[in-house]
């Protein structure tokens, strides 16, 4: 099955340039951490602070859903190109997302006894 | 084969998780097992959503009174961090780095454990001093079962990282065990996907009422 | 370990456990195939034994009771367990050689999905001997399940639980296979239409079992461990069941009928050697009956009452399905038009199979019209409707296929006469039986009775579908008969044995080596054997690589140990309800095995074994004598 995988030695500066890449990459990442926590913060304090719940839950909906986006393409690497068959994964994921979507909808519209 | 490869920092290849025909399986794998997952939750959750704050006629407890916000804040920040830790262990797994990635799963870990320690606090308090046990409504039972199901796949990715952990303690990273602790934590992002759903839907806007 | 023993006939213990521990996708197929078919022949017999009681009004053959049961493990075995596993054994043994793998993504994997669906199987029929059979219908709606007495409806949540995961682990497994392993040269493209719609069918699988498991489980909870989903006097809510329930069910329907599909679309162009019409329009219409069977579920529950804006919707939605299906029957009649067409078993069976869905597709439409239904629901209507769906499209799928793919699977062929007298008798059979249906249910005869008074214009249709019924047992008689007598004849030691093989599996030569192709193959196009055959290669093939070593996976018994805790632990859940003493520990127990199974095989790397190039040429030549797979 597996096919045999090639030794493959990189030049000095190439392993520098990939140490500092992956090094920027994880900074990028922390970034990426520090919207969630604020994100997090931010959807406890509107709730705390008694806005009217009107404004309060779509907001902390969307919240939720930049929070998600961003786990999705940053941490679990759906939007890196060269993941292998990340195309199709992205497919699957979307499809998965209608179809919850279409089960929440009916969920909250047509059951109502 | 893969396994007896040696590697240094500098022959480990880009991406070591997918180079080989295995690693692509469970990489691809364990997303369509997350998309399945996906509709697992929304099922679960649906039916939450339906059944909120329904009981028996003259029930007296509802999500707005019973639900604290302090508890829930914790576990989703300690969820949040174990998140970024399990980040740092495959930053550690790009740079060869076999005891960074060990350490790293190792605080992901803690951190799991430590919401499970609360998540089952939580359930506990509600169950024996609120009187809102499993059986109590359909209210409880789908609380339970939804943030239970959270909880359980919490408990099968502490296992699974632990075990991880444990049988590559005295080994260094290879093509062979690369791919299974990248999976893993791709596994335990998507928990984190779920949680905060949770915590946006149950607690804060249970709260609301 | 492995099967790199070759030559000598092994003694049936050694075949035993060679059975009871692979993963080679083959025997999977295999075991898959043949499970299958026993549960359609005991849920068949179940069929005949309920016509019987039908024949006659008044009729007392059965009682009320066990009417019920008969009715409701006909239809959960007939979907779940004889359907299912018996396209599961051609995807198991066709799609990888179609695509050119040597095996599955995780042949760990499905060889617990086959042992999960095996035992969750036996767990359920189990019933019959241990306090009788659910009798819920093949839906168990909870507003009749949860209050059935006894353990019926415990073994139908748990057996199906367990073989649902099974079928789930399949599912996922076959989507990643595709997606991953395919040759070189094979773009999505340039896949067969039968791994296009196994790959389909494996995503409909990911996203639909999952609310199936939820149901179940809300189910198991409530009837078992004091739970309030359904329970109304508690808050709960019976229509999330129905709702659940039919988010599954419906992609369901689609799980066995698109296989099907995709079967025919390998027969027709092969026997009416031409290229499959309309390709991309087929791939297209594919995909978009996977979409949309995702968005009709409620065309189920007209009658319930979800409101005037919800049913128009979903009629809507339901109808527009109709027009990717039709685009497939159209070009399943374009690729036979103008032809050179070849009348072989499996071609008699796709000649029947379009007129004989097309009936049951436009009464599909008819029932999608909401206030039709209103009529129509639970009438015998829709017991004919999809009857026509699932006999005429995916049981003749099924025998079609087993005649077609016979040669590849056996190394053996399937007798043609008797094949064409299995089809006429099975063919005329089945429209007697459901043809006559749609006029019972027309004329106001309910679905899921037990018997009927006399004179009310019911009595000689009733007798007619009766007889129809008969002649189709008796056509399987025949299958099976061919079968047997398919094993006394002489191996066929040959490739492309209908000479008019397309695609990649037809290059291959009976009997396949474990390891599938000696190397892998390079498709250079669509129809990819066609196309070697055409440019006169002798080879069979273009290949990618040369004779090397081939890395295959290991064996193991720990799937079926690994079921068999489940099976376990569904007895202690099962018996929990009583208040016995033993419940709980019996659970943890069966629990306990599965968890150290998954425990015992993450700590062994399992490498799988290499075939090198000497071992390789020595199985050809012992397949094939001297000279090897030429
Ligand atoms: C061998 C020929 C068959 C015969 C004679 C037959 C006969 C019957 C009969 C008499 C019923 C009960 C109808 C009622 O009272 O409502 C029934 C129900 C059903 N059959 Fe068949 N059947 C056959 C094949 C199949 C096959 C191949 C499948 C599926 C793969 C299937 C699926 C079902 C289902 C799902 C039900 C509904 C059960 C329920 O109402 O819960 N049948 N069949
Ligand atoms: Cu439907």
């Amino acid at each position: 099955m597996g096919h045999d995988t090639h030794i493959h030695e990189k030049s000095v500066a190439q392993h520098e340039f990939d140490r500092r890449k992956n090094a920027v990459e994880m900074r990028k990442q922390v970034v990426n951490f520090a919207i969630m926590i604020l994100f997090t913060f931010i959807a406890f304090a509107v709730v705390v602070a008694d806005f009217s719940p009107y404004f309060i839950k779509p907001f902390i909906l969307l919240l939720a859903a930049v929070q998600v986006v961003l786990q999705l393409y940053a941490f679990m690497h759906m939007g890196e190109k060269h993941a292998s068959h990340i195309g199709t994964i992205n497919t699957f994921v979307w499809v998965g997302a209608i179809i919850a979507f279409t089960v929440f909808l009916c969920f909250l519209t047509i059951i109502w006894w | 084969m893969d396994i007896n490869t040696k590697y240094t920092p500098k022959t480990w290849p880009d991406h070591a998780e997918q180079v080989t025909l295995e690693g692509k399986n469970k990489f691809v794998g364990i997303w369509i097992f997350i998309c399945s997952d996906i509709v697992l939750f929304a099922s679960v959750f649906a039916t939450y959503l339906a059944l909120k704050d329904s009981g028996p006629s003259g029930m007296d407890i509802t999500a707005k009174e019973l639900f604290g916000l302090e508890l829930a804040f914790v576990m989703t920040m300690l969820l949040l961090t174990s998140s970024l830790t399990s980040v740092y262990a495959m930053y550690h797994m790009k740079n060869f780095n076999s005891k960074g990635v060990l350490i790293w799963m190792g605080i992901t870990v803690l951190l799991g454990l430590g919401f499970l320690g609360l998540e089952i606090y939580e359930f506990y308090e509600y169950t024996v001093h609120e009187g809102f046990g499993f059986t109590h409504s359909a209210f409880s039972s789908a609380f339970y079962l939804l943030v239970g199901t959270h909880g359980l796949h919490v408990i099968i990715g502490l296992i699974w990282i632990t075990g991880l952990i444990i049988r590559n303690a005295k080994r260094g990273l290879n093509l062979y065990n690369a791919p299974k602790f990248f999976a893993a934590s791709i596994y335990w992002h998507f928990i984190d996907v779920v949680w905060v759903f949770i915590f946006t839907v149950v607690y804060l806007m249970g709260v609301l009422g | 370990m492995s099967s790199v023993a070759i030559g000598n006939k092994k003694g049936f213990g050694a075949t035993l456990w060679d059975y009871l521990t692979t993963v080679d996708h083959k025997k999977l197929g295999n075991m898959y195939f043949f499970a299958g078919l026993l549960f359609f022949a005991i849920a068949g017999f179940e069929a005949l034994l309920m016509r019987i009681q039908l024949m006659v009004p008044n009729n007392d053959f059965v009682s009320a009771g066990l009417f019920n049961e008969l009715l409701t493990m006909h239809g959960t075995t007939m979907l779940f367990l004889a359907a299912t596993p018996l396209l599961f054994g051609f995807m198991n043994w066709i799609v990888p050689l179609q695509i050119g793998a040597r095996d599955v993504a995780f042949p760990f994997l499905n060889s617990l999905g086959f042992w999960l669906f095996f035992l969750g199987a036996v767990f359920l029929h189990l019933s019959f001997f241990m306090g009788g059979a659910p009798d819920a219908g093949w839906t168990s709606y909870a507003s009749l399940s949860l209050y059935s007495p006894g353990h019926g409806i415990d073994f139908y949540v748990l057996g199906l639980q367990i073989s649902g995961a099974g079928t789930l682990i399949s599912g996922i497994n076959f989507v990643v296979t595709i997606i991953t392993m395919r040759a070189p040269g094979m773009t999505f493209m340039r896949m067969p239409l039968f791994t296009w719609t196994t790959l389909i069918v494996g995503a409909l699988i990911t996203f639909a079992f999952p609310p199936l498991t939820v149901a179940l489980f809300f189910m198991l909870v409530d009837r078992m461990f004091g739970a309030n989903f359904f329970d109304h006097t508690m808050g709960g809510n019976t229509i999330i069941y129905e709702h659940l329930f039919w988010i599954f069910g419906h992609p369901e329907v689609y799980i066995l009928i698109l296989p099907a599909f995709g079967l025919f679309s390998e027969i027709i162009p092969v026997f009416a050697r031409k290229r499959l019409f309309g390709y991309s329009s087929m791939v297209f219409a594919t995909i978009l009956i996977g979409f949309l069977g995702f968005m009709v579920w409620a065309h189920h529950m007209f009658a319930t009452g979800l409101g005037p804006t919800a049913n128009a919707i979903f009629a809507v939605a339901t109808m527009a399905i109709a027009v990717p299906t039709g685009m497939k029957v159209f070009n399943w009649i374009l690729t036979i038009w103008g032809g050179s067409i070849k009348v072989t078993v499996p071609m008699i069976y796709a000649l029947g199979f379009i007129p004989s869905f097309v009936a049951g597709g436009v009464t599909g439409v008819m029932q999608a019209v909401a206030p039709l239904d209103y009529q129509l629901h639970d009438s015998y209507f829709i017991v004919a409707h999809f009857h026509y769906v699932i006999v005429g499209g995916v049981v003749l799928g099924i025998f079609g296929a087993t005649h077609f793919y016979w040669p590849i699977m056996t190394n053996r062929v399937l007798n043609e006469k008797l094949g064409f007298l299995t089809f006429w008798t099975f063919f005329i059979g089945f429209h007697l039986t459901f043809f006559i249906q749609h006029f019972l249910g027309l004329m106001g005869m309910p679905r899921r009775v037990f018997t009927y008074q006399g004179d009310q214009g019911w009595d000689l249709f009733n007798f007619i579908s009766s007889i129809g019924a008969l002649l189709m047992g008796l056509g399987v008689i025949f299958l099976v008969v061919n079968m047997l007598l398919s094993i006394k004849s002489k191996p066929l030691n040959t490739s492309d044995y209908w000479g008019d093989g397309r695609s990649l599996e037809w290059a291959l030569k009976t009997p396949v080596p474990f390891y599938n192709f000696k190397q892998t193959p390079l498709i250079r196009g669509y129809d990819p054997y066609w196309i070697e055959k055409h440019e006169g290669n002798k080879e069979g093939m273009t290949y990618a690589e040369p004779v090397g070593d081939i890395h295959m996976p290991n064996g193991s018994i720990l799937p079926l140990i690994m079921s068999i805790g489940m099976f376990i632990a569904a007895f202690g859940s099962l018996y929990h309800p009583d208040g016995v003493s033993w419940s709980v520990p019996v659970i943890i127990l069966g629990i306990g095995i599965t968890v150290a199974c998954m425990i015992i095989r993450s700590f062994k790397d399992d490498l799988g074994f290499t075939v090198t190039k000497e071992e390789i040429i020595a199985t050809e030549e012992s397949l094939y004598g001297k000279g090897g797979n030429k």
